[in-house]
């Protein structure tokens, strides 16, 4: 359904106004908000063989719930963004990879076609998606055979290339993909015996443990980690033990399970070695670049939305926040026109910023800080907290006062939260700070 | 037919051994129980080129390493083999060991180490900034360097192999004796072997080989060492090779950069009784992360990407045992192959073919080639030429591994090559695709799908490393 061939007007034009930094849900629906923004100059791209990304491999449904008020797969999801690319004419090149941005926004790509080239843009949207975790960087230990796969990765083998990992599974690790795999190896016939996750709370959206482990019987067992990995060629058991508060094993609680294959769903890392490359100024927390309220990154004119910002759990926000971006580039590139050099070196614009300070539960927020000049009348924070909290309250401060305070059931780290912040409510209020944190009372 | 030397193991060791024996008129055989070469002790160590200081004076580990760290620049030229002479610092944490400190330079100098420097902490810091904060001084050892084990025992085989030497892969080596007329046959999982000489380089199986044929016995103990592996965005936290002092286990804990940019630290080191067993502990990876905090301070362990565990094999008398053995006419030992015997390799090679040539008086090769490339790497090249490239071989703008930035080139070129990769890990340490960050969570199902059309295999037999390392078990609604 997707044409497999580079699609552009002139391969030797060498700037455009806009060049995007992936084709997956984020980097499209950047390029579509950019060019109904009204820029004609426009690039995205893509490393794989096809538009789409990740989307590509997630052949269940429950996608677009938001968006487009029913329930897509993943494929489908895309395909209703790629649509919108072709219609509106937007250029992209497939089966290639960005190999540099400069922080002067001259992206250097390679394709087998076009070889290495560079691209001047005006701006750069960063959509590069993120990664999982893998075994090593989790220090599990025991044998390295085969049979240990990241979760996507399994995704990617069993609903792309049609081929089964194996069929007796263990998963570490509750991720959103895990679970997922829980069922879909299920489906496929594989047993399933246990996932286990080394936190005491699910890494993964509710909906996603009860439709893909409780509605097919696979245990989760929280607090539990795998201790060791037994085979030496290909796996053949490991073993999981409870962990204490501190996460290290207690001894005496081993459990062997046999099994051929180890599904790993420990946690998705923003892909930004080029951002870091570029000079792009990283959060800690995230992973991501840290952003002002138009997703622009510390330097100016690159942006960046998706999970190459901080890693979200719906695509439907992905779709929401990469729009933004693509819209902002645009303002971006208009005001190059009017004003020379406005923005980060502009004293004014200095004076009006706020930052967002997360604490007491809240790990970060996305933006990280607020120019109320420049903000839409409504802007969305997104922010994630790091512990379960039950009947508790979200807190917004103005520096010192209490603004909004909003009771919640459960706050639980595998869903992202947000506050919604007005402009006309910031706007020539002088406010230095505003703190989200959750509160008991 | 009867090989005038046949070798057991395709580790760095047999390969360089075979290496040197390739430039003689001669029928030279390797047997590897593995699929690859560098499948076994060779494929997990620290990658170090030891300047020599600390083996015992006189013995022949000192030699062997002294020799080989000599002869490891031309060798890394000719064979095309990253190497870097870096630099290594012996770290003393201790102001009562400075004694320890000043006899490890005595034993270098004696050893015939060059520019041995002792630097107080302040010089110290200065080319080493981030030591830990209990480091009172440092042996400065500047002939030490880090090499690629992998592509150094790569090059070697491929080179042998070149200059007309068999490689006989998943052959596993069972039994050997020799008959009235003074031919070895050695038995293997594929048929008998006859051979007028055999070398004994089978790491930590060398002592079984040895025993098989001698009566003055030897004992090799596995030592396990565990190490982790940081990611390249750490690449700058370490200039040298940071050592600790020498105990008895050992070199200790090293925190060093890698030829590729990456930081390694380790290794630990447990004796244990299973030749095989490779496996990490959580014990050992907290040894290691405690130890190495000695030597560098806050040390990025957050940025690890792997962690994997070696075997050295530890000879009792911690010593190389080379040379034809005594009560066994035509069987040369490369035996207790431990560190610094990467190190060591080329002299080993030297010195073990050179009694062979003798022992058998073998003739020069006149057509003898001893160069090799390794796998193209464009990243070096500039963009001109990179592009002039992809015109060619258009599958040098396919990138495959996206971490380790490795175009499809690059793997046809490690799959096609003499003694080439048939596996992921083959490619992976041929190429490097798949040793990054993502630990080929990524480019793996790519990596096998070109594996599959090149080798002509389905899906179902490619593996991770050979025999029954299986990477998918069947199509999707099929039963297995």
């Amino acid at each position: 359904m997707m044409a497999d061939t580079v699609h552009t007007a002139e391969t030797t034009a060498r700037e455009y106004d806009i060049v995007i930094v992936g084709g997956g849900p984020a980097g499209l629906a950047a390029a579509a908000a950019a060019k109904r923004a009204g820029n004609d100059s426009i690039l995205i791209l893509e490393r794989d063989h096809e538009l789409g990304g990740i989307l590509n491999q997630c052949i269940h449904n429950g996608f677009g719930l938001h968006t487009f008020k029913e329930e897509l797969t993943g494929p489908e999801y895309a395909w209703r963004f790629i649509q919108q690319v072709y219609d509106l004419g937007i250029e992209y090149k497939l089966n290639t990879m960005v190999m540099d941005i400069s922080e002067d926004r001259v992206v250097t790509a390679m394709n087998r076609e076009d070889g290495m080239f560079q691209i001047r843009a005006k701006a750069v949207i960063l959509a590069m998606g993120c990664r999982e975790r893998p075994r090593g960087a989790l220090n599990i230990p025991g044998y390295r055979p085969a049979g240990i796969f990241s979760a996507g990765t399994a995704q990617r083998l069993v609903n792309m290339e049609g081929y089964m990992p194996g069929k007796e599974v263990v998963i570490l690790g509750s991720g959103d993909i895990g679970l997922i795999m829980a069922r879909r190896m299920t489906l496929e016939g594989a047993k399933v015996k246990v996932v286990a996750e080394l936190m005491p709370y699910s890494g993964g959206l509710k909906r996603n443990i009860v439709q893909c482990l409780d509605d097919f019987g696979i245990p989760l067992k929280l607090s539990h980690t795998v201790v060791d990995i037994e085979g030496k060629e290909h796996i053949t058991a490991v073993t999981i033990a409870e962990v204490g508060p501190d996460r290290r094993p207690v001894p005496g609680t081993e459990e062997r399970y046999t099994c051929d294959t180890l599904l790993l769903s420990c946690g998705l890392i923003p892909e930004n070695e080029l951002s870091k490359a570029a000079g792009v100024e990283l959060s800690p927390v995230t992973s991501g670049p840290v952003v002002n309220e138009s997703l622009e990154t510390s330097i100016p004119g690159v942006f960046a939305c998706g999970n190459v910002l901080h890693v979200h759990d719906l695509v439907d926000y992905v779709s929401e926040e990469a729009a933004r971006a693509g819209e902002n580039a645009v303002k971006y590139i208009q005001g190059l026109g009017e004003a020379q050099n406005e923005g980060a070196a502009d004293p004014a614009a200095e004076a009006r910023r706020i930052t967002l300070i997360a604490k007491q539960g809240v790990r970060y927020t996305v933006p990280s800080t607020i120019d109320p000049e420049k903000m839409d009348d409504l802007l969305t924070v997104r922010f994630r907290v790091g512990d379960v909290y039950k009947d508790s309250y979200v807190s917004v401060y103005f520096d010192d006062e209490r603004v909004s305070h909003m009771k919640k059931r459960i706050i639980a780290p595998g869903e992202m939260e947000q506050v919604i912040l007005q402009k006309s409510k910031l706007t020539g209020a002088g406010i230095r700070n505003i703190t989200i944190m959750i509160e008991k009372e | 037919m009867i090989y005038d030397v046949v070798i057991i193991g395709a580790g760095v060791t047999g390969s360089a051994v075979a290496r040197e024996l390739s430039r003689y008129e001669a029928n030279v055989c390797v047997l590897e129980k593995g699929e690859d070469v560098c499948s076994g002790t060779s494929k997990a160590n620290s990658g170090i080129v030891h300047a020599g200081y600390d083996c015992q004076v006189g013995s022949m580990m000192a030699r062997m390493n002294v020799r080989g760290n000599e002869l490891m620049g031309q060798l890394a030229e000719d064979l095309d083999i990253p190497f870097k002479r870096i630099g290594s610092l012996a770290v003393c944490n201790d102001k009562d060991r400075m004694n320890d400190l000043q006899a490890l330079y005595d034993r270098g100098i004696q050893n015939g180490v060059k520019g041995l420097q002792i630097l107080n902490r302040e010089e110290a810091l200065e080319i080493e900034p981030n030591l830990a904060d209990g480091v009172v001084a440092v042996m400065y050892a500047p002939s030490a360097g880090i090499v690629c084990p992998f592509r150094l025992n790569i090059a070697l085989a491929e080179n042998a192999n070149r200059n007309g030497v068999e490689f006989r892969f998943n052959t596993k080596a069972e039994a050997l004796c020799c008959d009235e007329d003074g031919i070895w046959h050695i038995r293997t999982n594929n048929g008998e072997y006859l051979t007028r000489t055999v070398v004994n380089a089978a790491g930590v199986y060398a002592d079984v080989f040895h025993n098989m044929v001698s009566e003055k016995k030897i004992h090799i103990t596995a030592r396990r060492g565990d190490y982790c592996l940081l990611d390249k965005t750490v690449g700058n936290f370490v200039r040298h090779t940071v050592f600790q002092l020498p105990t008895k286990y050992g070199k200790g804990i090293l925190v060093s950069p890698t030829v590729h940019g990456n930081v390694l630290v380790g290794p630990t080191a447990f004796d244990i009784e299973d030749k095989e067993a490779t496996a990490t502990t959580a014990e050992g990876i907290d040894d290691l992360t405690a130890k190495a905090a000695l030597s560098m301070k806050n040390i990025p362990m957050r940025q690890v990407i792997t962690s994997f565990a070696g075997l050295r094999a530890h000879e009792d008398g911690h010593e190389f045992i080379l040379g034809e053995v005594a009560d066994a006419p035509g069987f040369y030992d490369c035996a207790g192959i431990e560190s610094p015997g990467l190190t060591s390799c080329p002299a080993i090679g030297e010195y073990t073919s050179g009694l062979i040539r003798d022992a058998l008086g073998l003739k020069n090769k006149e057509n003898w080639i001893g160069t090799e490339k390794d796998v193209l790497d464009p990243s070096a090249l500039s963009i001109e030429e990179r592009n002039e490239l992809i015109r060619k071989e258009p599958a040098y703008g396919t990138i495959i591994c996206r971490c380790e930035s490795i175009s499809e080139g690059e793997i046809l070129d490690a799959i096609r090559r003499p003694l080439g990769a048939r596996s992921l890990d083959g490619v992976k340490r041929r190429t490097r695709a798949g040793m990054g960050r993502c630990q080929a969570g990524f480019c793996s199902p790519r990596v096998m799908e070109i594996l599959q059309r090149e080798l002509g295999l389905p899906m179902e037999e490619i593996t991770k490393s050979g025999g029954r390392s299986t990477i998918v078990s069947s199509r999707t609604k099929e039963d297995a």
